[in-house]
């Protein structure tokens, strides 16, 4: 007690420096002591602030304003930082709530601790570099320009512009390469160059001019350059983390709860079936109908039709038939029938095939026991090409196509407006729930989608075969990425360890360093 | 000595004499070893082989070329494919720690498969091809060749031909093979214009502004497009194809082109209705944005990428010089200043270049004999290189040599600017 003045002292200089920005890059760590309590409930907050940016991302175009907003709302009940200017004593006291300055401090020291919980494998690394990112995005783009620059200024972030000779004799290309550029915005504005590996979202997405492996990226666009340091920096940061994790692992006060955290991001897995071998060959037919999801259903159908899929159909289709149950045995004869129905015979299926399917269920290769893909996972990564039948039918389907095929499913027409509308908006999954909801006859499915094998479960539990196809509620992990997770108001139970608070953890702060 | 005769039945007899006597191991060791510069680049490269019977072995790698020889000559592979550089030497994959095997470079590559443009091709299908739809691939070649080099500043680009209905790019500069996951996706996916699966009728939708890449690419495919695909593939003749381009028109321009085309026959006129009834539209509408015309040409002609190829460091990819066994061709580099020219069906098959093998020696080649006999300790090497060189294998072989040399041109060049930088300083 009789140091706690003078540490006070330390903590507000040092906050001066650390917190005069409502941006940082998270290079120092924390050097100060809290309680396990606070520790607890920083991260929890940081938790469900980026599962919050997750699934908004899912949900709305990140640069709408509804996106935005909505990302506002997170941020003011969650209690993070928001506001450009850090409020002095005096306008402090006009709110009730905590002063600007705690909530970055609240951002940097849970920021810390997620990195302890995120750096052990590489989907959670991924994930919580995913989602970092996002919450950089966004924060970075809302400040004013002022704020920008000084940004740049304070963590020594400094890229090349080109001259004006240089820009002028690429105005053409300049201005054909952004949307709603003109002669002069391209005259008014700095053109940076960097090499085109800094600057991967606008390469990918063509939006920026690009020549002899340099993007040149308008000032309007700088966000994707800082954007790029910071997931370098995290990402080697992680690495680091990573490797002084046993440490911090030994200490049994925090152990369970890093675990916890870190297993909290995905949401079921629908990998540990307990209805296994609960469905047979003869059922699937009659359930594509009823209760598979309208990807799975296309697939089904696709797979009949041509008696083949190409590999992305197989690893989609594979995996959701491994999650409502089937075994390997029952998998090998499924596609083994309709495939030799086609071009291919036995004995090359055996050869070609067989391997895959049972790679599928993790008895080849590395052994991998692989989880259904989730909608986010359909939605997102490996969109479908020539030839191929995955992916989501309400994102990568034509919607006169989409429309045609619900009709000939029987919805109302009144229903597929309501579907297509929703499309519109690219709100693909609750799309798909709309669809459930349609062919179930119901008003309100009452859950919230994002897993195929989801969707196929609360079908059966619906039409009565809950008791066969049950549900399991065990804490799933490892897998994929971008699972779409549960409610994200509902925090991750806190059994462990709040009791124990304990003020010194200065054990800790060495592991929190990251260069 | 045509080279439809050859049949697959012949490919375990007539593989040992080429991996024996044809396979052009030093320009290939030289290849996958990239001057030496750094350690065990070749010695952690993953190659794998598939077998009689498609048995197929993952993980060899190979610590010499004479090791490497030796391999190929014992196995006998019907196919030859490279993989990455790892961590560790692959063919001791097992004995390491999981998780610390991995892979670190690769080349970046491109693969392009006729099968992809089934749906825009009516000469043939599948795994079918001809000199009409081979011209799709020319287009392929041109617009990416000038892309990873304009755009992305990429130098060393060996175009190989995969044997049968499609051709692989090896970008080998160091930046490409240093290139992140995340980054080969990123340029495949600027290169990738046609979007869609079964479900998508609609495949390339261009918005304002036209991005200097497309443009770029626009201009090839112009330069082919009537000759062929209105001449060569009679996109506009027949009703059903006639039906499937228009189905990518909105309702009052299919409307008004099913009313002209009713007496107009010609396909080049047809186009060019088509093409003005477009750009009516364009003038009309102020918006900007109606490249109807241009989405047809792109939706018909532009390459089609294996994505996932490109984008995996650890993704396996056939080997240049590794034949075919479905039609007994080799795969062989091809040259781009002559490409309009290249034919698929006049590449060299496994049973052609062993038969010239048995042809007599020119006066020329005889009197390199005798120097030999004279000379006995290099004979061996000597009459490997000469060996190839009386097959009509050898122009291909030459065309990597000078790849190889380009490359190790540009390797002087860096060390170059490297030391004079040190000096500098």
């Amino acid at each position: 007690m009789l140091f706690s003045g003078r540490k006070k002292k330390v903590t507000l200089n040092q906050q001066n420096e650390l917190y005069g920005h409502c941006l940082q890059f998270y290079c120092q760590p924390p050097l100060e002591n809290i309680s396990l309590t606070e520790f607890e409930a920083f991260a929890v907050d940081r938790l469900k602030l980026l599962k919050a940016v997750e699934n908004l991302g899912v949900s709305y175009v990140k640069t709408t304003e509804q996106y935005k907003k909505k990302l506002y709302a997170e941020f003011s009940s969650l209690g993070f930082p928001h506001r450009e200017e850090a409020d002095d004593s005096s306008s402090s006291k006009n709110q009730t709530g905590p002063t600007e300055c705690e909530k970055r401090r609240k951002d940097h020291i849970s920021h810390f601790i997620l990195r302890l919980a995120y750096c052990q494998t590489e989907d959670l690394r991924r994930w919580f570099i995913q989602q970092e990112m996002d919450l950089f995005r966004y924060r970075f783009n809302e400040l004013h320009s002022k704020y920008k620059t000084e940004f740049l200024h304070k963590n020594n972030l400094k890229y090349d512009t080109i001259s004006p000779d240089e820009k002028d004799n690429l105005k053409e290309q300049l201005i054909s390469s952004s949307f709603g550029f003109s002669g002069t915005t391209v005259a008014e504005q700095d053109f940076y160059k960097v090499p085109f590996q800094d600057a991967l979202d606008l390469v990918r997405t063509r939006k920026v001019y690009l020549k002899g492996g340099y993007a040149y990226i308008p000032h309007q666009d700088i966000v994707t350059i800082v954007l790029n340091d910071f997931r370098t920096r995290l990402s080697k940061a992680l690495a680091l983390t990573a490797r002084s994790l046993p440490a911090v692992q030994s200490d049994e006060r925090l152990q369970p709860l890093l675990n916890h955290l870190s297993h909290a991001y995905v949401g079921q897995d629908y990998s540990i079936q307990k209805n296994i071998g609960k469905v047979s060959l003869e059922q699937i037919d009659p359930l594509s109908a009823k209760s598979f999801p309208l990807c799975m259903r296309q697939l089904h159908k696709a797979l009949r039709e041509n008696h083949h899929l190409r590999h992305g159909g197989r690893m989609q289709y594979g995996l959701f038939l491994k999650g409502i149950g089937l075994t390997l045995d029952q998998a090998l004869q499924f596609w083994r029938s309709e495939f030799i129905k086609g071009k291919v015979d036995a004995d090359k299926f055996d050869k070609a095939y067989a391997y895959s399917i049972r790679h599928m269920f993790g008895k080849e290769g590395k052994r991998t026991d692989y989880t259904p893909y989730s909608c986010m996972k359909v939605i997102l990564s490996n969109p479908p090409s020539q030839g191929d039948f995955h992916g989501c039918p309400f994102r990568h389907a034509d919607p006169e196509l989409l429309k045609q095929k619900l009709q000939s499913y029987k919805l109302s027409p009144g229903g597929i407006m309501q579907i297509l509308d929703l499309v519109k908006g690219m709100h693909y999954q609750l799309a798909c729930q709309k669809y459930f909801e349609l062919t179930h006859n119901i008003d309100d499915a009452g859950f919230s989608l994002n897993h195929p094998n989801q969707y196929f479960m609360e079908s059966q539990k619906l039409l009565g075969g809950g008791k066969e196809v049950k549900k399991e509620a065990e804490i799933p992990q490892k897998g994929q990425e971008n699972t779409s997770s549960n409610d994200p108001s509902v925090p991750p139970s806190r059994q462990h360890n709040t009791t124990q608070a304990v003020d010194d953890m200065g054990d800790l702060d060495s592991y929190f360093l990251d260069e | 000595m045509s080279t439809s005769d050859y049949d697959s039945a012949c490919l375990p007899d007539l593989l040992p004499l080429y991996y024996r006597r044809l396979f052009p191991y030093s320009q290939y060791y030289r290849w996958l070893s990239y001057g030496g510069v750094s350690k065990n680049y070749f010695q952690n490269r993953e190659f794998s082989f598939t077998l009689k019977d498609d048995i197929y072995v993952r993980y060899q790698s190979f610590s010499t070329q004479n090791d490497l020889e030796k391999e190929m000559q014992k196995m006998n592979p019907y196919k030859i494919d490279i993989g990455a550089v790892y961590s560790h030497r692959p063919s001791q994959h097992n004995t390491v720690k999981s998780g610390t095997f991995q892979a670190l470079e690769k080349e970046l590559v491109f693969d392009i498969d006729m099968t992809d443009y089934d749906d825009v091709r009516s000469c043939c299908s599948a795994a079918d091809i001809c000199s009409k739809c081979w011209t799709l691939m020319t287009i392929a070649i041109r617009i990416l060749d000038r892309a990873l080099r304009e755009d992305f500043g990429f130098q060393h680009l060996l175009w190989v031909y995969s044997g049968r209905r499609g051709v692989h790019c090896w970008v080998c500069d160091e930046a490409a093979r240093k290139l992140s996951v995340a980054a080969r996706s990123a340029v495949a996916e600027y290169l990738s214009l046609v979007k869609g699966g079964e479900e998508t009728v609609k495949k390339v939708v261009l918005s304002d502004p036209i991005h200097p890449f497309i443009s770029q690419s626009l201009v090839v495919v112009e330069h082919y497009f009537l000759q062929y695909a209105i001449v060569g593939q009679d996109l506009l003749g027949s009703k059903a194809s006639v039906d499937k381009v228009l189905s990518l028109l909105p309702e009052d321009i299919l409307h008004e082109l099913l009313n002209t085309y009713q007496t107009e026959k010609n396909p080049m006129k047809r186009w060019e209705h088509l093409r003005t009834a477009v750009h009516q539209k364009r003038t009309t509408i102020k918006k900007g944005g109606q490249y109807f015309d241009k989405e047809i040409m792109l939706q018909y002609c532009y390459p089609r990428l294996d994505v996932n190829v490109s984008k995996g460091v650890n993704h396996l990819l056939k080997s240049p010089f590794s034949v075919h066994p479905k039609t007994g061709r080799i795969s062989v580099p091809i040259d781009l200043k002559t490409l309009d020219k290249f034919d698929p069906f006049k590449v060299p098959t496994i049973s052609l270049i062993c038969e010239e093998l048995d042809k007599p020696l020119t006066a020329e080649e005889a009197e390199e004999e005798v120097k030999d006999k004279e000379n006995e300790t290099e004979s061996g090497e000597r009459r490997k290189l000469r060996d190839y060189k009386q097959t009509s294998l050898a122009k291909y072989v030459k065309l990597f040599d000078q790849f190889l040399d380009a490359m190790a041109r540009s390797r002087k060049g860096e060390m170059l600017k490297k030391s004079d930088l040190q000096k500098e300083f």
